[in-house]
């Protein structure tokens, strides 16, 4: 079955390194994306006004896939995350169901349920797995050391996750690090919050929470830190000048989208991985994986 | 380099409580919301707040006494306070609970009875509109898309079907501040 690529609001306006390194890694890999011309935003921005109105917005986004005969692949955690906790709570309230679908009929929609939601990462750790990917890298990362953030609604509600992997000790992310040839860090703090859920209620409480990370990591001796949502980038790229100048500290730390460090791996251009958006790059590194 | 700002957020200010003025029926009322159903299995054991990031953070911030002032009926001082507002959503005290109260989930029903009642901040109100118009919170316009002609990406919707029509209903009261 194709899946259908969902990009939510915020990857495919501000990330577009994300969104090229997603498709053409995927395209290399021979997963089958396709687009859905009519998704759009996955309800949670709606959720802390009436978490019943986020939900009859999820499951129209499911409707969708469904009448297309797609599952649902997800760039964005926060977009994983509500589509794959809708289909959860629908299929476990069949009064819920009925409420939200007689909400769907109004605009010809009908959702019953089936449809696999999967974080873009977890499609990778699961559908292609670990042994296909190893297979596939022709410019193996050896020598490199890449410090992964999970974030949170990648693994978490783990009820609507199917438990895949564990929210205090995960390891996937890490798992497709080791996969490219690199070496993955362990380190405390590993699941800490970026804090990019209250950084449009209050700015200096997020920056707090990623300033906590931002430093650990210049003690790590890695190569970056390795994002898979656009949340998690907004608080360590987008703010991290900010932090730096705000906490008195030489912040210099490079962000990478997980499918770009593949796509490196995957003989796959710096070009077409949209490189170029990287605002904090490695120079030194970025040299040697040329060509 | 520039002389460091002040680096802790200010605490947050605690809801003021007071019990002849409680309302009994308060924990049964977010119970009924959805996500709220199992406020009363807390007891006040504190994994939440130990593991709690924001409470790492903002002082003042404290899962445990949110819900104990639920379970005392401390309707008023919970709805108009900015607390519930702060929680990041990492979902971190619901994986932690021995008693699967889903506090997260909590914070939501709480936050969806205070919006009805007008409690919001002010950011999030405007964000309905914004779906309802563009049927994502970042707009795609022409120069979205040649962005991302440049890149090699395909071109996306300006407006999605039915987000107009989906919310036309939901309506917010005009906001207090939380």
């Amino acid at each position: 079955m194709p899946w259908a690529l969902y990009l939510g609001c915020t990857v495919p306006v501000r990330n577009l390194n994300y969104e090229a390194s997603v498709r053409r890694t995927a395209e290399k890999l021979g997963l089958d994306l396709v687009d859905l011309a009519d998704f759009g935003c996955c309800g949670f921005p709606m959720k802390s006004l009436n978490a019943e109105e986020a939900l009859v917005i999820a499951a129209r986004n499911l409707a969708l896939a469904q009448a297309a005969g797609c599952d649902v692949t997800a760039a964005c955690s926060a977009c994983a995350a509500s589509l794959a906790e809708a289909d959860h709570q629908l299929a476990h309230d069949p009064a819920l169901a009925k409420r939200v679908n007689e909400r769907l009929a109004e605009i010809g929609l009908k959702y019953t349920g089936g449809v696999r939601i999967r974080h873009f990462a977890r499609l990778l750790y699961e559908e292609v797995g670990l042994e296909r990917l190893r297979a596939a890298v022709v410019r193996p990362l050896t020598g490199y050391r890449f410090a992964p953030h999970y974030g949170c609604h990648y693994l978490k509600p783990s009820e609507a996750m199917d438990h895949f992997d564990s929210p205090d000790n995960p390891r996937t992310l890490a798992e497709l690090i080791e996969a490219l040839g690199a070496e993955a860090a362990a380190y405390p703090g590993l699941t800490d919050c970026c804090g990019g859920g209250v950084l449009g209620v209050e700015e200096g409480l997020a920056q707090v929470m990623a300033y906590g990370k931002l430093k650990r990591l210049t003690t790590l001796n890695v190569n970056g830190l390795v994002v898979i949502c656009p949340f998690c980038n907004v608080m360590f790229e987008g703010q991290q000048k900010t932090i730096a100048k705000k906490f008195g500290e030489d912040l210099k730390v490079p962000l990478f989208f997980y499918p770009q460090l593949l796509g490196l791996a995957l003989g796959i251009g710096q070009k077409e991985l949209g490189f170029k958006l990287n605002r904090i790059k490695d120079k030194d590194m970025m040299k040697a994986l040329e060509g | 380099m520039a002389e460091p700002e002040t680096q802790a957020p200010a605490p947050a200010p605690w809801p003021v409580f007071d019990l002849n003025q409680a309302v009994l029926g308060f924990a049964d009322e977010v119970a009924r919301e959805p996500g709220g159903a199992h406020i009363r299995r807390c007891y006040a054991c504190g994994a939440c707040s130990a593991r709690c990031p924001v409470a790492d953070h903002l002082a003042g911030f404290d899962p445990r006494r949110l819900i104990r002032l639920i379970l005392l009926g401390q309707r008023d001082p919970v709805l108009q306070s900015p607390l519930p507002w702060r929680c990041s959503t990492c979902y971190t005290c619901q994986e932690t609970c021995p008693q699967g109260v889903g506090f997260t989930e909590v914070l939501f029903a709480v936050k969806n009875i205070a919006a009805r009642a007008g409690f919001f901040p002010p950011a999030l109100g405007l964000q309905p509109d914004i779906l309802r118009a563009h049927g994502r919170l970042l707009e795609i316009t022409d120069f979205e898309n040649k962005n991302r002609a440049d890149l090699g990406l395909p071109a996306i919707t300006e407006r999605p079907a039915h987000y107009q029509a989906m919310l036309a209903r939901f309506s917010l009261k005009t906001g207090e501040e939380a």
